[in-house]
């Protein structure tokens, strides 16, 4: 496999060379040892990734190789219509929106994108929207919401982009005009965190009704590096950031800030994109079938409660 | 790194909050002398500069209000440390011996040029003005009290922090609870004002502070989402002077008015009067 891998992935890595090379001696008699070096290369992905701390969860949450929004979407979809731009200033390219289909769904889709090459990455500003790509995902949702359509928002990003350019042009004005609009849009909203949530920047387009992350995806207040830098006035103490920030799926679900969390293929969602998007399909459509069914003042009274409980419960 | 550890970090000097206490007082921004007497007769504005000092939460209501008096709701909730922050549980008391504050924000209900009105206010002083569980809960609090009542609501922000980290996702969360009460206040057509002060950044300006009917701001007050240090760092560029200052978002069509401290309420009174609906 190539690409770039992490540290903690190399043993594991290796096992799985070494079987690549064995199978491609193809010489007779290789099949027991075969099986011993992918029965070790089974038992050894499953020691990694049932004992990783935050901060690994983080660096899998920023894969190279993870799958992004536009991954899932054209796994997920059959039909997606891109459509561009806020109508007020210009396209960006960080987020993408449109209309589509998926399973008997006919929705909307909003989502942060980040780039694979270097090209593509300053292309999409590292999934870093300008506030121009708020409004265009807010006037997307709105035009969902006029036809009916209920509205699936992928989140992935390090955060909003911090720039002369998003300043001038209301960077805080546009993500609070989201939230505002967001809590009372008449149709289902349904978020998944795919791998960054990153602060403010997400949440822009994350208010909804099921708020669902992939289990090595993260969400947090500040990066761990930011949070870092304030709290020792040093950036490479972000481990410790991360396991104080309480960032992963697994702790946002046990606050219950997230309703449920989406298992990721052993090893995560970069070794099968495929099997990755299959599972975000199967929640994604549960979860419009079920919202569907209520009324919409029902569904948007709910959301608001929902948002009104993300409160620490006194234990 | 040991040897790291005395070493003061490096602040602005309008960074700094300004308790008077002797007779005399520096301008932070133009470094004229000034008389404290004098300084209080002017509301805690450099005669010479126009600078506005940074005041506390309750200077603000005998400011602003009637009588210079808050029906103040008490607090739902005690904050806690909810995720085991590093430190935080220390801050906090810190925070409330040196601001004699419970939290970071004060509400209540008050009235204003004879209105009735929900007044909260966000006090720098407390960890930067920031916004935990407690202050979110406040903020929403308020504004289902103005929607259920049917009275303006008014908010005045002086939140350097934003979202405040220490409670990590519930902090974020925070900016989508506010952010929602306040589509409903919309819907039933409450005026709302928020008057910006200086700093209002981050979480806070990307949620609540932005979303008034009406945006006004004291002169000079840094408002934006990312913090000056960090844009810098981003772009590799000194920022030109002014950049994220009231006058700024002014020009670049982000607020309503700048208005003179000496000014706000009987700007506040003038604008509830053509407002308010009456029922």
């Amino acid at each position: 496999m190539d690409g770039i891998w992490l540290d903690f992935e190399r043993p594991l890595l290796e096992l799985e060379k070494k079987i690549e090379e064995l199978k491609a001696t193809s010489h007779n008699g290789i099949g027991p040892e075969l099986d011993r070096l992918t029965r070790e290369a089974e038992k050894l992905k499953k020691k990694i990734f049932s004992n990783l701390n935050r901060w690994q969860r983080v660096q899998l949450a920023r894969h190279p190789q993870r799958p992004y929004s536009m991954d899932i979407i054209e796994r997920i979809a059959e039909d997606f219509i891109e459509l561009h731009g806020d109508r007020y200033f210009r396209g960006d390219p960080a987020i993408i929106a449109g209309i589509g289909i998926i399973g008997p769904h006919r929705i909307a889709i909003v989502a942060q994108q980040k780039g694979r090459t270097t090209k593509e990455r300053i292309y999409r500003n590292f999934g870093q929207p300008h506030p121009e790509g708020y409004r265009k995902a807010l006037r997307i949702m709105k035009l969902g919401a006029k036809f009916g359509l209920p509205v699936l928002s992928l989140v992935d990003t390090p955060g909003a982009y911090p720039g002369v350019g998003a300043e001038e042009r209301g960077q805080a004005e546009a993500i609070a005009r989201n939230l505002k609009e967001m809590a009372v849009l008449p149709v289902p909203i349904v978020i998944v965190v795919l791998g960054e949530g990153g602060s403010g920047g997400a949440l822009a387009i994350a208010v909804g009704d099921r708020i669902y992350m992939l289990e090595y995806a993260i969400y947090s207040v500040i990066s761990p590096e930011g949070c870092a830098s304030i709290l020792w006035r040093d950036s490479s103490k972000a481990p410790e950031a991360a396991e104080a920030l309480k960032l992963t799926a697994e702790d946002l679900l046990h606050f219950g800030v997230i309703d449920d969390i989406i298992k990721e293929p052993e090893g995560g969602a970069h070794r099968d994109w495929d099997a990755t998007a299959a599972r975000i399909k199967t929640k994604v459509i549960e979860a419009f079938d079920e919202l569907k069914r209520l009324p919409i003042d029902e569904l948007i009274q709910k959301r608001v409660e929902k948002f009104r409980q993300m409160t620490p419960k006194s234990d | 790194m040991f040897f790291r550890r005395g070493k003061k970090p490096k602040e602005k000097p309008e960074a700094k909050i300004i308790i008077p206490d002797g007779l005399w007082l520096k301008c932070e921004s133009c470094g004229e002398i000034l008389y404290k007497k004098e300084l209080e007769r002017n509301l805690w504005t450099c005669a010479k500069c126009n600078f506005h000092f940074r005041i506390p939460a309750r200077r603000y209501i005998a400011l602003l209000l009637d009588e210079g008096k808050l029906d103040e709701f008490p607090l739902a909730l005690k904050t806690r440390n909810v995720l085991g922050f590093p430190r935080y549980s220390e801050k906090l008391k810190e925070a409330q011996q040196k601001s004699k504050l419970e939290e970071g924000v004060i509400a209540g209900r008050a009235r204003l040029g004879g209105e009735t009105v929900v007044f909260v206010a966000t006090d720098f002083g407390f960890m930067g003005g920031s916004m935990g569980s407690v202050v979110g809960e406040m903020v929403a609090h308020s504004i289902r009290h103005a929607r259920k009542e049917e009275i303006p609501l008014v908010i005045l922000t002086a939140s350097g922090g934003g979202a405040r980290m220490q409670e990590g996702i519930f902090s974020l969360m925070q900016m989508a609870k506010t952010s929602a009460e306040l589509a409903l206040l919309a819907q039933a057509s409450i005026p709302y004002i928020t008057v910006l002060t200086h700093p209002t950044m981050a979480g806070v300006m990307a949620s609540f502070a932005s979303l008034g009917d009406i945006i006004i701001a004291e002169p000079g007050a840094l408002l934006g989402f990312t913090g000056p240090r960090v844009i810098e760092q981003t772009i590799g560029q000194k920022l030109p002077p002014g950049f994220q200052r009231s006058e700024f978002l002014l020009e670049h069509g982000l607020i309503d008015m700048v208005v003179h401290r000496r000014d706000l309420r009987s700007t506040l009174i003038r604008i509830l009067k053509i407002l308010m609906i009456k029922k």
